[in-house]
């Protein structure tokens, strides 16, 4: 199974410790993992502006790179659910087509490709899960607290294989935490204030980390907990489920 | 509505300025999101309910031509006179022509998002007509000279001690007292004095039956019923997306209504009307006031089916936090952030943008609209009739170049972080940087993880 690692642009620059962790949990799991050097965005921060139509080189530049694979996985729900939801390439469209139908978040892979029911790992902290709105109701990574319907968490699946992991989910537990792409921003007030409201829930419940499959979440989460001087640090999954 | 020329950014930051309150004001309006989460989840057919509302609004837009006209002809066989509007200022017209007919001076009003929409109590004010709200909710406000906040709770953004600060100056109740009870007893003589008072009763509509010719109109508060059947006169106004075919499909949109709203199983008055009583008249204009447009753009067309629950208000976490006061319109919320647009697209061209898109609402929306892929749509829609400011468009250009060549994107990224590295000042900046006023930058590693990838794994 040939699995293209697709790395978002801002996961590239500023977390590169979450695609080593995703490039080695793929790994460990049996795949064969390539990583295209030409990657660069998926294009979502300008078609959430309402550019999408800008988005188109980059739309053309993803299908470039990510021709030839079986399947795309990335550590970040909200730019898989944009590739679904939006790729398109005129001059290449069955290729598009065939990585909206292949592109997947992490935790789904993993869930759902691999059907992975045990992992070595280990991480004894107390972690808070932070559900993304874009994983949950647009990829269906977990039920949804506003629908009548069976419950169910593929990332609290993965977590209950960690050892040692001692899961704290908040009250409110699938609140958008505000960071929204450009909302954060546009439009800042609010947006602080929805990520302290979910800082502030998972910080009296006394976690050491805030996870989530979602790295732009937990980007505007910890730079909220670093400007509070809180001790609570923000992890990506892929990071614990590869520890 | 609010004189005002601020955008939704500024007047969320305006109201989250004060922390506590806003705290309160989410807790408050969270508090009846649970409330419409257990009573949703003691009805198990609950996904499936929401299904035939969706049908059966969908099938109503698609053939509203028929089912207007067979609404007009039988509540015409009632004795209830139907009056069209094509817009707002028609309808205000319609409405003083039927007051001035009858030299009527003196309104009451059951709450009516319409007419709220339509700006009819200044239009009849400036006309001399006496316009007296009586929902509760909605008289606060008006003593006030505020628009409602939010479509179902219109004084939410108040306090007890705000409405006993108005009821003193405007009902001379005692300075100080607070207690709910002696504040809502007030307002009851108040009120039931203007109901006796009053020659004319408009009322809303909630839901008008198509094969009956009758229409309904849900309150708790029980003041449509008592501002109609004390008046000679009754007109009830409504959007022309109110119609449903037939009676039968009443029961699927009360049992929706209520429970998505406030969390009760019923409202507590579902009041049906189908025809005057003896010597009393009995009005409804159909309004139309942009409905047609939004039925010709096949991307927001079933924005229609709303039933105006304003569940999408309640589990909206920006409103909760900015208030309904922050989206400058008679219809708040998500909702009203796809339908706004419609009617004026300059002056509402910043609500699409008021959302992360988190998709809460189409979740909790009773109809199923769509409601934040709309949001998505509409944003498209206003950037290309070019209702977004310039900076964001010169920036969205760059930010579009730099991440179609990867090569740029290459230098670019490791220009930048080598400047938030070694000159973090540059982006370390509260006026410039809006991130970083109330939040730290990711801190900029050396190496990309591109970087790393060649380093370990080869390749060019």
């Amino acid at each position: 199974m040939k699995v293209g690692l697709f790395v978002p642009c801002y996961i590239d620059q500023f977390y590169p410790q979450v695609a080593v962790a995703t490039l080695q949990l793929l790994e460990k799991q049996g795949c064969e993992v390539v990583f295209p050097l030409n990657q660069t965005c998926c294009g979502q921060p300008m078609a959430n502006s309402g550019f999408a139509n800008l988005a188109k080189g980059c739309d053309r530049n993803f299908v470039e790179n990510f021709d030839g694979v079986d399947y795309i996985v990335g550590p970040s729900g909200s730019c898989v659910l944009h590739l679904k939801e939006h790729l398109h390439d005129g001059n290449n469209e069955a290729k598009a087509t065939y990585i909206r139908q292949h592109v997947y978040e992490l935790v789904e892979f993993l869930v759902d490709v691999l059907k992975v029911e045990k992992l070595p790992s280990s991480f004894p902290h107390k972690v808070g899960l932070h559900i993304s709105c874009h994983g949950q109701r647009g990829l269906h990574l977990s039920s949804m607290s506003e629908l009548v319907a069976p419950p169910f968490s593929k990332p609290e699946k993965l977590l209950s294989m960690v050892k040692g992991l001692q899961l704290s989910k908040p009250a409110r537990m699938d609140e958008c935490c505000g960071f929204g792409g450009t909302f954060c921003v546009f439009e800042e007030a609010v947006s602080v204030k929805m990520g302290k409201d979910r800082v502030g829930e998972h910080a009296a419940n006394g976690v050491e980390y805030i996870t989530g499959a979602d790295t732009s979440c937990l980007m505007h989460l910890e730079g909220i907990l670093k400007r509070q001087g809180s001790t609570v640090k923000t992890i990506h999954i892929a990071e614990i489920l590869n520890s | 509505m609010q004189a005002t020329t601020k955008n939704h950014a500024q007047l969320s930051e305006a109201f989250i300025a004060d922390e506590p309150r806003t705290d309160w004001h989410d807790e408050t309006l969270w508090f009846v999101r649970s409330k419409r989460d257990k009573a949703v989840h003691q009805v198990p057919e609950w996904e499936l309910l929401r299904e035939w509302a969706s049908a059966i609004k969908n099938h109503t837009l698609s053939n509203l031509d028929n089912y207007l006209v067979d609404f007009e002809r039988n509540a015409n066989a009632n004795g209830v006179v139907v009056h069209w509007a094509s817009n707002a200022s028609d309808h205000n017209n319609i409405v003083l022509k039927i007051m001035r007919d009858n030299q009527v001076k003196r309104v009451v009003k059951s709450k009516s998002m319409l007419t709220e929409e339509c700006h009819l109590n200044p239009f009849l004010i400036e006309n001399g007509i006496e316009v007296v709200d009586t929902d509760l909710g909605e008289r606060i406000v008006q003593f006030r000279n505020e628009p409602p906040s939010h479509i179902v709770l219109p004084a939410i953004h108040l306090k007890k001690q705000d409405v006993s600060e108005t009821f003193h100056e405007h009902l001379h109740t005692e300075k100080g007292n607070n207690d709910p009870q002696y504040l809502t007893e007030a307002a009851r003589q108040h009120l039931r004095s203007k109901f006796i008072a009053s020659d004319l009763a408009i009322t809303g509509v909630n839901f008008a039956i198509a094969e009956t010719g009758g229409f309904v109109v849900c309150t708790n508060e029980g003041n449509a019923d008592m501002g109609a059947h004390a008046a000679k006169i009754h007109i009830a106004c409504m959007g022309f997306e109110k119609i449903i075919p037939k009676l039968e499909h009443l029961g699927v949109f009360l049992r929706l209504l209520a429970r998505s709203a406030t969390g009760q199983p019923t409202t507590t008055y579902n009041s049906h009307f189908h025809r005057p009583r003896n010597g009393q008249q009995m009005h409804i204009v159909i309004v139309d006031n942009g409905r047609s447009k939004q039925l010709g753009r096949p991307e927001f067309r079933n924005s229609l089916k709303c039933i105006r629950c304003a569940a999408c208000f309640n589990t909206c976490p920006v409103y909760r936090r900015s208030g309904g006061h922050s989206y400058h319109t008679a219809v708040a919320g998500p909702i009203g952030s796809i339908l706004n647009p419609n009617i004026d697209m300059r002056a509402n061209a910043d609500l699409p943008f008021a959302s992360t898109l988190c998709g809460s609402c189409s979740n909790v929306c009773p109809v199923k609209i769509d409601i934040h892929d709309q949001l998505w749509k509409w944003r498209q829609v206003l950037v290309a009739e070019g209702y977004v400011a310039n900076g964001k468009k010169l920036g969205m250009k760059g930010m579009a170049f730099v991440l179609a060549y990867p090569k740029v994107y290459r230098i670019a990224g490791k220009m930048g972080r080598w400047v938030m590295r070694v000159l973090p000042f540059v982006t370390n900046n509260k006026l410039l940087n809006p991130w970083y006023k109330q939040r730290e930058m990711p801190e900029a590693p050396k190496a990309s993880f591109r970087d790393w990838y060649r380093k370990n794994r080869g390749g060019s």
